[in-house]
């Protein structure tokens, strides 16, 4: 039934193995799985599940070893290191857990990184970052340094950032994992936000508050989908709905 | 990696903004940025300065021995050594050495190309004026004198072939000391005595840099300021004054030498056979003098050894340029290695947000030529201002040729990019995953 929808990514059958001296470690096995336009989806597991080596997949860090994916149906799995990081710069916004702001440049120049690499102009680009800034309310904070701000300052940074070449899928790695309460919240309002506007957005986090916040959920254990909350049959027609 | 593209694929806008970027990240280590830096200061300076200084040197050398007349040989008479002349003092109380009018017959008779023969007569007095003394060479010669040794008249003239003659008193004076006996008078038309006579100065010459033509058995007496002081007669008169025998009492001592020529000066007509005819001249001199009392310069010799010395000055200063440029560099590779650590986390970063490989390397590389670029510009001006300093405190001459800072700067901008060329190559290479994992 959702085939009706081209998916925006999709995994056949990926696996991810490391070589660790004599042994091979299988840190995603077999993982098929579909994600459609406006997914919020949240992927837990415990520690050493697969999470991060799924992030780096989806987020065209690092190759699958064996399967394919598809990103907004073109084959992403073999692609050379240029390619990589044209989609990457194009396709895909990162939120990481440590914000990763780059420290030298202020929070406008920060937000223009991606920008920068997609050979928009000086002019053109400072215009988008200034208006993403004062989506994420940091107007009057364009020329603070990263380490000027506090945490979830930065990470509003960050997500700003994200946006910035308007990605098709945005991928958060334990967005809230280094914020209070109070911050963490606000970041994840921001998150409800952009999905309510019909973004695609999957968090990577260990906790299980998250599940309930999100509308789709995938569980890896072992480097498997172990639970995917679509084929529950819970929120399944979400993403019907959102097409 | 796509080479080809590496500075293909780039705007003229975004190389500006990468410089930019890489300006804002060595201001942000301004310490270190500079530190670094030094290396190449230091030595595009050093190449810069020695230059100019090797230059400076050769260029005095040059002008010192062209003023001799590159067509010239001019022979000169020394005293021999003790040893040579040890039986002879028992017999005589007055020395007697150097050249003869019979060399120069034989000379004018024998050697081929042989067009003028400028002979002088040189010894060492106090000249006078009114009650101030100054302690001088005085030297007879011929009316074409400075023609021959390129030396240029200032004031008035050079004595004439009638005064040469008539055996007349008129003397020419040197500008050093036309200074220290006319200190605030003018010269000409004055006069000046020498022992008992009186002479009417002519003319003013300009002084030799450095007296290369003197030694022999006046020896050239320097003032405090390295000046010559120099009386030029015309050798007639000097003859008819003094005669053959030089006696002088000097601060009780008493001195007697017999010489007929002090200096002679033979110019050759054509200058390829400049080093046969002193060839030939040697021999013929050494068959009429069994002692070596005279000295031979050939400028034109000189000048071919001045540039061969200049040749091998330029190979040990080229090695010395090369090494100093070398640990400059290799010091900032060093750093630039420990930057690309220290920003791995960077580095991740921009390659998530969508850097490529060879935007990654274009940055550093960037940053590496920023750095050895300013370090280029530090020692061009350090490289110009230590030859002025020198050229001002120790008072040599120095001369920078236009293309050495170029030169210097070229060689600094490429060292950035050779010792950079690694670093931000390591940068690039790291893969994204485990650049955003490094703490």
């Amino acid at each position: 039934m959702s085939d009706a929808v081209d998916p925006i990514i999709e995994l056949k059958g990926v696996e991810k193995h490391y070589q660790m001296g004599s042994f091979i470690v299988k840190a995603l096995r077999a993982v098929s799985l579909k994600i459609f336009p406006g997914n919020y989806i949240s992927i837990l597991g415990p520690s050493g599940g697969g999470k991060s080596t799924m992030l780096n997949i989806l987020g065209c860090l690092d190759q699958p070893t064996l399967g394919e994916y598809l990103l907004e149906g073109k084959d992403v799995s073999r692609l050379d290191d240029d390619d990589l990081s044209q989609v990457r710069g194009k396709r895909l916004g990162f939120i990481f857990q440590s914000y990763n702001l780059i420290q030298q440049l202020s929070v406008v120049e920060n937000i223009e990184v991606p920008l920068y690499y997609q050979g928009v102009s000086a002019d053109e680009s400072r215009e988008r970052a200034v208006k993403l800034a004062e989506q994420v309310g940091l107007g009057g904070r364009l020329d603070h340094r990263p380490t000027e701000l506090s945490g979830g300052q930065q990470q509003r940074v960050a997500i700003a950032r994200a946006l910035a070449n308007d990605p098709a899928v945005i991928l958060a790695d334990e967005a809230t994992g280094n914020l209070d309460s109070k911050s963490g919240g606000d970041i994840l309002r921001i998150f409800d936000e952009l999905n309510d506007e019909g973004k695609t957005l999957i968090l990577i986090t260990h906790d299980e508050a998250m599940a309930d916040r999100t509308s789709r959920t995938i569980r890896l254990r072992d480097g498997q989908v172990e639970f995917d909350s679509m084929f529950g049959g819970k929120q399944e027609t979400q993403a019907l709905e959102d097409e | 990696m796509k080479w080809e593209s590496l500075i293909g694929g780039m705007s003229p806008a975004r190389l500006k903004r990468t410089v930019l970027l890489g300006m804002k990240s060595l201001w942000m280590h301004k310490l270190r940025s500079l530190l670094t830096a030094m290396g190449i200061v230091f030595g595009v300076a050093s190449v810069i300065a020695m230059l100019a200084i090797g230059e400076g040197a050769s260029h005095e050398a040059q002008e010192q021995i062209k003023s001799l007349g590159s067509q010239n040989i001019i022979l000169q008479s020394i005293k021999p050594t003790d040893n040579a002349n040890a039986g002879k003092q028992e017999r005589s109380f007055v020395l007697e050495y150097g050249l003869t009018f019979r060399d120069i017959d034989q000379i004018r008779a024998t050697v081929p190309g042989v067009s003028v023969v400028v002979p002088g007569r040189k010894l060492q007095d106090f000249v006078w004026r009114i009650s101030r003394n100054v302690d001088s060479i005085v030297m007879g010669t011929v009316p074409w004198y400075p023609e021959m040794r390129n030396r240029r008249l200032l004031k008035g003239r050079f004595f004439t072939d009638v005064e040469m003659r008539s055996r007349s008193n008129v003397c020419v004076l040197n500008t050093d000391l036309a200074a220290k006996l006319f200190p605030l008078s003018e010269s000409l038309g004055e006069e000046v005595r020498l022992q008992s006579g009186y002479y009417t100065v002519v003319g003013v010459i300009e002084s030799r840099q450095s007296d290369a033509g003197s030694g022999g058995s006046s020896g050239g007496k320097a003032d405090e300021g390295g000046a010559t002081m120099e009386m030029l007669l015309p050798l007639t008169t000097l003859l008819e004054r003094f005669g053959e025998v030089l006696v002088k009492f000097r601060s009780g001592s008493f001195e007697a030498e017999k010489v007929e020529l002090h200096e002679v000066t033979v110019k050759i007509d054509d200058p390829n056979k400049v080093v046969a005819a002193s060839e030939a001249i040697k021999h013929l001199l050494s068959r009429n003098h069994q002692n070596v009392d005279y000295r031979m310069v050939v400028p034109l010799e000189l000048l071919r050894q001045a540039a061969r010395t200049k040749q091998i000055f330029n190979i040990v200063l080229g090695s010395i340029a090369a090494i100093s440029l070398l640990v400059g560099g290799i010091g900032i590779m060093n750093i630039m290695l420990a930057t690309v650590t220290e920003r791995t986390r960077e580095i991740g970063i921009r390659r998530a947000l969508g850097a490529k490989q060879r935007d990654i390397v274009l940055q550093f590389l960037i940053e590496t030529v920023l750095l050895s670029g300013a370090g280029g510009v530090l020692g061009v001006a350090l490289g110009l201002l230590v030859p002025l300093v020198i050229t001002h405190f120790a008072d040599m001459l120095t001369i920078v040729r236009l293309w050495s800072p170029a030169l210097a700067f070229t060689i600094s901008v490429l060292t950035g990019v050779v010792f950079g060329i690694y670093p931000a190559m390591r940068a690039a290479s790291m893969s994204p995953v485990d650049a955003l994992r490094h703490e």
